[in-house]
């Protein structure tokens, strides 16, 4: 059948793209949850969320039954809460560090409480901050993602006007156009970015390029500060032979699509390979299983411990059938036809532990190949090299180089989120946005409050 | 396996589990279920004049998602005719002759209806009767239940008047609504009833719709007090059950302790502090007749472990062990320890001794676990960590007397012992 699109019935994609996080059911489920929380004092998992939500504070108010109370301490904290209570790896962060872990027994779902309080928050549109009046101030930011909405949220709570560039048609960043579809829906990330924008004073220009429809040098001039808070670019290019055949994709262009068509027109091969094995490998993976795919293989240099997405993510991917062969590095694409044909791999070994600590993968000079018609890469985003060495912005391979205070080396220009980081998870970049804005307003000599 | 058979007052039960005057015991279908699922005993609903109930008529405290932690009502006493209710005590009697049948009465106030109503329930072949001096709703407005238990000497002739008719054996059932229980049991002692029973239901208000404003149960937009029972009234009961058991009168008799108990270490509790059976309402009406189960194995596997082979074997042992805060040993002294590898980090003891007693521990900070340990010397063996700690057995407090001697308050001022700890 090799690459093709409307492979399912529209059930069958409805029930594949379902929400992967089920809310509770009643109020009831929530509190016998929220009952359960043993209400720490400088809690672990508050000390373990990057954007520091009081967590058992909000689910002590869930408890209480003041839901209002409850979702304003998460959204003071984090602005997109709600998002977050979808899409964060929990595991690793607070659920991971909830002390029932150390009882063996199940940790608080508070990703789950969390966003019981949050939705309700959107769903009933209350208006949980109130921003300063304004002060006259303008800030430019660039890019509507998790970190430029954050920052810029928490710079009109404190009385600034802002203005956002995004070159897309849709807010949200990579929360709208990355992460995947089981986990938010598109019309949840337009009502979240709507939500956000709620507040009033900001303002976001769509359509608008950094470097192509707008400079630099006029947001300097126009405005009395800037954020950028771009995210990173395409993913890396392998470097080995065969990458230009028809059906060898970029895993982000490849969610992209998913996250902006319908389903049924997404185009899949039979027999799918996915490069890597961080999350964007594994939402490649499942979401190309989910359109339908035969058979699709996860492929990784360095063994399972190594691996850097986490055992949740990874045991999706199993369940949604995706095959793994762990020590194996992609040497040559071959094609017939002009079409991806084959994917010859060499065996890895791993070496002893280097200096820093990490074993590297060596070739055993051994080679296998496999039968794919369809090669999806997602070994690594690129930063966007080109738009930050033309401005003349400090970075290391793209990625901006932010001081303590989150300024770059351009005065009055600041920085945050995937740009600088190299892409963690939208938690980081909301934590950024937050950072960045606090230092903006310092700067613009504004006192900084997150009420 | 241990006896848990019971004598109260010449009343043999199998057990001594007693349902408490109340609904599940106020018709011949209920109670017949009673004693199929094993209970020993019941207190027929209480029997007097004709009344009419309201709708509706109980409210709860609900506790951190616990249901009726506490639990109010505001009905009045049996609202059937009087000659159904005999009629069926007598069925229910010959039916499982085995159990104890004991009758619930409040009349009205005057001899001639309390005596000629103790003539119609003897006539069933009950084998004990209970006054009802208790209830604090409703009947109060007109003179009765509380009224009568608040009011020694009214109760006193009540009892007179009862004592000159009955012959089987009565048990005064005390109101906790009053300063001290004491008062009216020493006055019914005197008049002579047979045993007490205690406590009946504590006025109280559970709560307050906060859309409406008016205050739970509601009856059309009006509430009145209701009387407070379950779980949360134990202690209370507890207490007043020890007065009675350690007064030099009200001692002499019997007593059926009440009040929030739902398992079997609630009424061995009861029993250790000096209560020979115990009577349970709450936790019937909240979980049905089957807890009786586990109520009777429960009693039984302690019973073994502890060696006790019949219920007499440790009732009252506990008596002796709630003293006087003057006798109390000075010198004795707890100190907190916190075991390391069982602390989950919740940092729930750190807080609570920070806040609220004695700054007696340290917070080593981690991330994400903080470290907590005792200040040994600043530790004043308060518990209040202990009791707040999550994990069971984390938190121990153990013995470092100040002194070997027992000193107690008095002798410790004699002494001119420092008075000042911190
Ligand atoms: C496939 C995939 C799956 C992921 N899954 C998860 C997950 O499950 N959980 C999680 O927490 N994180 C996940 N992440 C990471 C997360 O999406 C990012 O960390 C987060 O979105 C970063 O936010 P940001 O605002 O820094 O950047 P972005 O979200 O990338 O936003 C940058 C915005 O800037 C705009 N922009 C870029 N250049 C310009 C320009 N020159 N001019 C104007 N606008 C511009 C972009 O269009 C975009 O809207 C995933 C990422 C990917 C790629
Ligand atoms: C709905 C209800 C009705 C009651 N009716 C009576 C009654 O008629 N006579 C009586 O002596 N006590 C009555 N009581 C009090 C109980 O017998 C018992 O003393 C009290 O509930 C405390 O026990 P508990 O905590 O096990 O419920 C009633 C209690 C309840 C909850
Ligand atoms: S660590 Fe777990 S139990 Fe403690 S406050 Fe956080 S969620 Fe609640
Ligand atoms: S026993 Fe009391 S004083 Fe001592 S550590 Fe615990 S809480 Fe503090
Ligand atoms: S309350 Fe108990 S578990 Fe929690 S920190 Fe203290 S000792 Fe550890």
């Amino acid at each position: 059948m090799n690459i093709t699109n409307n492979r399912l019935s529209k059930e069958q994609y409805e029930q594949n793209f379902a929400d992967i996080h089920p809310p509770f059911e009643n109020k009831t489920a929530a509190q016998v949850e929220a009952n359960r929380c043993l209400f720490c004092y400088d809690a672990p998992c508050t000390k373990s969320c990057p954007t520091d939500i009081d967590v058992p504070k909000f689910i002590k108010q869930i408890s209480t039954d003041n839901i209002k109370g409850s979702a304003h301490t998460i959204l003071s904290s984090n602005i997109m809460g709600a998002g977050c209570s979808k899409v964060c790896p929990v595991e690793k962060l607070c659920e991971g560090a909830c002390v029932y872990n150390l009882l063996e027994e199940e940790p608080i779902s508070i990703a789950k409480l969390q966003r019981y309080s949050t939705q309700k928050a959107m769903e009933n549109n209350w208006q949980l901050f109130q921003r300063k009046p304004s002060n006259g101030k303008k800030v430019a930011i660039v890019g509507a993602g998790p970190a430029g909405l954050s920052c810029a949220h928490v710079l009109s709570r404190n009385g600034v006007d802002v203005t956002i560039y995004e070159k897309e048609s849709k807010g949200g960043g990579l929360m709208t156009y990355g992460i995947a579809a089981y986990k938010v829906t598109p019309k949840f990330c337009e009502d979240e970015v709507n939500y956000i924008l709620s507040i009033g004073g900001i303002e976001i220009k769509y359509n608008q390029e950094l470097g192509k429809n707008i400079l630099m040098g006029e947001l300097q001039k126009n405005y009395d500060a800037v954020f950028l808070g771009i995210g990173v670019g395409v993913a890396r290019r392998l470097g080995i032979p065969g990458e230009s055949f028809e059906g060898v994709e970029d895993a982000i262009s490849f969610i992209y699509n998913i996250r902006d068509k319908n389903y049924s027109l997404i185009p899949i091969g039979d027999k799918v390979a996915v490069i890597g094995m961080g999350m964007t490998a594994i939402d490649a993976a499942t979401q190309a299983k989910r359109l339908g795919a035969k058979k699709v293989t996860l492929v990784y240099r360095r063994t399972e411990a190594e691996k850097p997405c986490t055992d949740v993510e990874l045991d999706i991917a199993k369940l949604d059938g995706c095959e793994i062969i762990w020590l194996a590095a992609p040497k040559e694409i071959k094609g017939e036809n002009g079409k991806v044909a084959q994917l010859i791999c060499s065996k890895m070994m791993l070496s002893e532990t280097d200096t820093n600590g990490r074993k590297t993968p060596i070739d055993t000079g051994e080679i296998f190949s496999l039968d794919v018609d369809m090669i999806i890469k997602a070994a690594g985003q690129i930063p966007f090299e080109e738009l930050v060495d033309m401005n003349k912005m400090e970075n290391k391979n793209g990625k901006l180089i932010i001081d303590t205070n989150y300024s770059t080396n351009i005065k009055g220009v600041f920085a945050g989120g995937d740009a600088v980081n190299g892409g963690k998870e939208v938690v980081d970049a909301v934590q950024a946005g937050k950072d960045g804005a606090s230092s903006i307003l310092e700067y613009l000599n504004l006192t900084f409050n997150l009420i | 396996m241990a006896d848990i058979s019971s004598n109260f007052l010449g009343i043999k039960s199998p057990n001594p589990f007693w349902l408490a005057s109340a609904p599940p015991t106020d018709k011949k279908y209920n109670v017949l279920r009673a004693f199929e699922a094993g209970w020993g005993g019941v207190v027929w609903k209480t029997l007097g004049s004709q009344v009419k109930n309201v709708s509706s008529r109980y409210s709860a405290v609900d506790f951190n998602g616990s249901r009726l932690m506490g639990f109010n009502n505001i009905e009045l006493i049996s609202d059937r005719p009087l000659d159904i209710n005999l009629k069926e005590i007598e069925e229910c009697i010959k039916l499982f002759p085995d159990r104890a049948m004991i009758v619930s009465l409040m009349a009205d106030n005057d001899k001639k209806s309390w005596q000629e109503l103790i003539k119609k329930v003897e006539d069933t072949g009950a084998h004990g009767l209970e006054l009802n001096f208790g209830c604090p709703h409703g009947m109060t407005e007109r003179g009765m239940g509380a009224s009568v238990g608040q009011d020694p000497e009214i109760a006193c002739m009540v009892v007179e008047w009862v004592m000159e008719t009955a012959t089987i054996p009565v048990i005064t059932k005390l109101t906790p609504n009053v300063h001290s229980v004491v008062p009216t049991g020493r006055s019914v002692v005197k008049a002579g009833t047979h045993a007490l029973s205690l406590i009946n239901t504590i006025q109280s208000v559970t709560g307050i719709d906060l859309d409406t404003l008016v205050p739970n149960p509601n009856v059309g937009g009006k509430s009145v007090f209701g009387g407070y029972c379950g779980p949360a009234v134990k202690p209370i009961a507890l207490k007043m059950l020890t007065t009675i058991a350690q007064d030099e009168l009200t001692k002499k008799v019997p007593i059926s302790g009440i009040g929030g108990i739902g398992t079997w270490k609630d009424a061995v509790e009861f029993m250790l502090l000096g209560a020979s059976n115990v009577q349970v309402c709450t936790a019937a009406m909240k979980h049905g007749f089957r807890i009786i189960e586990d109520m009777c194995e429960g009693m039984n596997n302690w019973m073994d472990e502890k060696g006790f082979k019949t219920i007499d074997d440790f009732i009252g042992k506990s008596v002796e062990n709630i003293t006087h805060w003057e006798d109390l040993d000075i010198n004795f002294h707890v100190i907190a320890n916190i075991n390391q590898d069982k602390c989950i980090h919740c940092g729930l003891c750190y807080i609570a001794c920070e806040d609220a007693s004695h700054q007696s521990i340290n917070l080593d900070f981690g991330k994400p676990y903080n470290k907590y340990t005792i200040k040994d010397e600043e530790c004043v063996g308060c518990n209040l960590c202990k009791l707040v700690c999550p994990v069971e057995d984390c938190i121990t407090m153990e013995v470092h007397r100040k002194g070997e001697e027992y000193v107690n308050w008095k002798d410790w001022q004699d002494k001119g012992l420092p008075l000042n700890d911190h």
